[in-house]
């Protein structure tokens, strides 16, 4: 395992992992269905859990690939709840179009 | 530890206490139980330990911190029981979900390992979400709801991807081991790009400008006593953890980071005061209120070894005002269909001593004498020209003077203008909580050097 780290680098993936959660930012921000703003999200969050598993095989510490799970653990109850409001917000206005949401501002 | 145990503990007991059917006795059983809590945690006070290799360390701050949230708390369940009175079948989840959002507050402020700090920031982050969006046949709530989730978890991915670069440049998740490491020479450069990605996350959550966009709606759109929540006890929780990050990840914070601060800092407290000048919905209002509040709270990052004590007065003072203006706020407009100042109008006649208190806890946040937000923002003030940051200062003395305009924008609808009806009977919780609350506040005005010197030593 920490032979093809060292013959691909840790700088590569350092530089996949941003490109992916750059993917995920972008996707929040431009994107205007919800369901594919919470898939951005995941990636963004995915992105950061390859970095952890590379990480934790560089530095030859466990720690990283546990800390993975309680990331994963918590992205779904995330991602759960994310989908309750969502459904709600379909009941109400028959869309999950976020930009329908604007009754507030000022 | 214990205070973590016993708080989940008493979490699981509420959602338990629904099926054996003790509705009735599930709030004075949370309250009691919380009171209980209490004591434990300041029976801790000076004994500091560090438990489970040192995920969770107690020490003064900690214990002082998680004593202020454990009385938040309990004001804000006190409140709750009139609250969702139409709601009665899901009473129990709500005051459960304030519980383990408590247990996340706490875990927040009690981390020595980065993992302990993200498992606590996403629990008070999602039982934020369910309780922003909880009024679920309304649109504002539902909207409220999704734009809290949508900008909260936009931020907990940035501070986990901060943490992710911690843990590559040190190798370690435990907050002792990167402060040492941090001093070294030789450290990558990736470590001050995740703590810079971890505190832009941090200033997500506390809504200080650049980031504050969402706050305002979201206060808007929830349910008052989430708004109440969100205002006091999410605020202070994330304020108190940056502070205890910052402090605990690095020996110094280097100038331009320093100077960064005085920027954000000068830049949220005025946006905040000048938005809050042209709000006419007192929600709204008090959501840019908070953020200038936060502007200030800010402040003592710029002397960070021993601004502990201020921060903690700052945090007490602004926090039992808002319980208390709160507490009010949902009285008033509780068969309202919004929020509007014009709600407010006659209070002053219809109800002495609520307009009373809702003046009070306003002048306590605009900062007048016996009140205890004089004291803290003096002994802040003090704090930052002794550290050399004279013009924050000013900034902030002109803001606090600007903010009297919008707070007593509200007292003179109280007390100048005619109630358009007569007022409906007041529940006795209200009248409980809030002079409680602003008798707590005035009582630290009275005396602050209990609270001020408390971390000191």
């Amino acid at each position: 395992m920490n032979n093809i780290l060292n013959q691909i680098g840790i700088e590569n993936y350092i530089f996949l992992s941003v490109l992916l959660f750059c993917i995920g930012v972008f996707g929040v921000l431009y994107r205007r269905n919800a369901i594919i703003v919470l898939m951005s999200i995941e990636i963004m969050l995915n992105a950061v859990n390859l970095l952890f598993v590379a990480f934790s095989t560089y530095h030859q510490d466990a720690e990283g690939q546990i800390f993975v799970f309680f990331s994963m653990a918590v992205a779904a109850a995330e991602v759960a709840v994310g989908l309750a409001i969502l459904v709600s917000i379909f009941r109400n206005l028959g869309s999950i179009d976020i930009d329908n949401l604007k009754n507030l501002k000022g | 530890m214990n205070t973590l145990l016993t708080i989940s503990g008493l979490g699981v007991f509420c959602l338990i206490a629904e099926i054996f059917n003790l509705r009735k006795l599930l709030i004075p059983v949370a309250i009691i139980g919380l009171l209980a809590i209490l004591g434990l945690t300041i029976s801790e006070f000076n004994i500091p330990s560090s438990h489970y290799n040192n995920m969770i360390v107690v020490n003064r701050f900690s214990v002082s911190f998680s004593s202020l949230f454990i009385v938040l708390t309990i004001f804000l369940i006190a409140l709750s029981g009139d609250f969702y009175k139409e709601h009665q079948s899901k009473l129990s989840d709500y005051v459960a979900i304030k519980i383990f959002l408590l247990a996340g507050a706490v875990a927040m402020v009690s981390f020595g390992n980065l993992a302990m700090f993200f498992i606590g920031i996403e629990v008070l982050s999602i039982s934020l979400y369910i309780l922003a969006a909880s009024k679920r046949l309304e649109v504002n709530s539902n909207e409220a709801g999704m734009k809290y989730f949508l900008l909260g978890s936009f931020a907990s991915g940035i501070i986990l991807f901060g943490i992710c670069l911690i843990y590559g440049a040190t190798g370690y998740f435990n907050i002792d081991e990167i402060f040492q490491l941090s001093q070294g020479a030789g450290i990558p450069v990736w470590f001050p790009i995740g703590l810079t990605l971890i505190i832009i996350g941090m200033l997500f959550k506390i809504a200080a400008a650049p980031f504050h966009f969402w706050a305002p709606d979201v206060y808007e759109g929830a349910p008052s006593i989430t708004t109440a929540l969100m205002s006091t006890l999410a605020k202070v929780v994330a304020m108190a953890t940056l502070y205890k990050l910052i402090q605990g990840m690095v020996p110094a914070i280097p100038t331009i980071f320093e100077n960064i601060i005085v920027v954000i800092s000068v830049l949220t407290m005025s946006v905040g005061n000048l938005m809050a000048l042209r709000q006419n919905n007192v929600k709204r209002m008090l959501a840019f209120s908070g953020i200038s509040h936060a502007g200030f709270m800010l402040m003592a990052l710029l002397s960070l070894s021993s601004a502990a004590g201020t921060l903690l007065y700052y945090t007490t003072a602004y926090a039992l005002a808002g319980i208390a203006a709160f507490a009010v706020i949902i009285l008033v407009t509780k068969n309202k269909d919004n929020e509007d100042i014009i709600n407010f109008n006659g209070l002053g006649k219809t109800n002495p001593l609520m307009a009373a208190i809702l003046t009070a806890s306003l002048l306590s946040m605009a900062g007048i004498p016996i009140f205890s937000g004089f004291f803290a923002k003096f002994s802040l003030f003090t704090n930052t020209i002794e550290s050399g940051y004279l013009f924050v200062v000013i900034a902030g003395v002109i803001n606090s003077i600007v903010s009297i305009g919008y707070y007593f924008k509200l007292i003179i609808a109280m007390y100048t203008k005619d109630a358009a009806e007569t007022p409906s009977a007041t529940p006795f919780v209200y009248y409980f909580t809030a002079v409680i609350a602003i008798i707590l506040n005035i009582a630290i005005g009275v005396f602050p050097n209990t609270i001020l010197n408390l971390l000191s030593a």
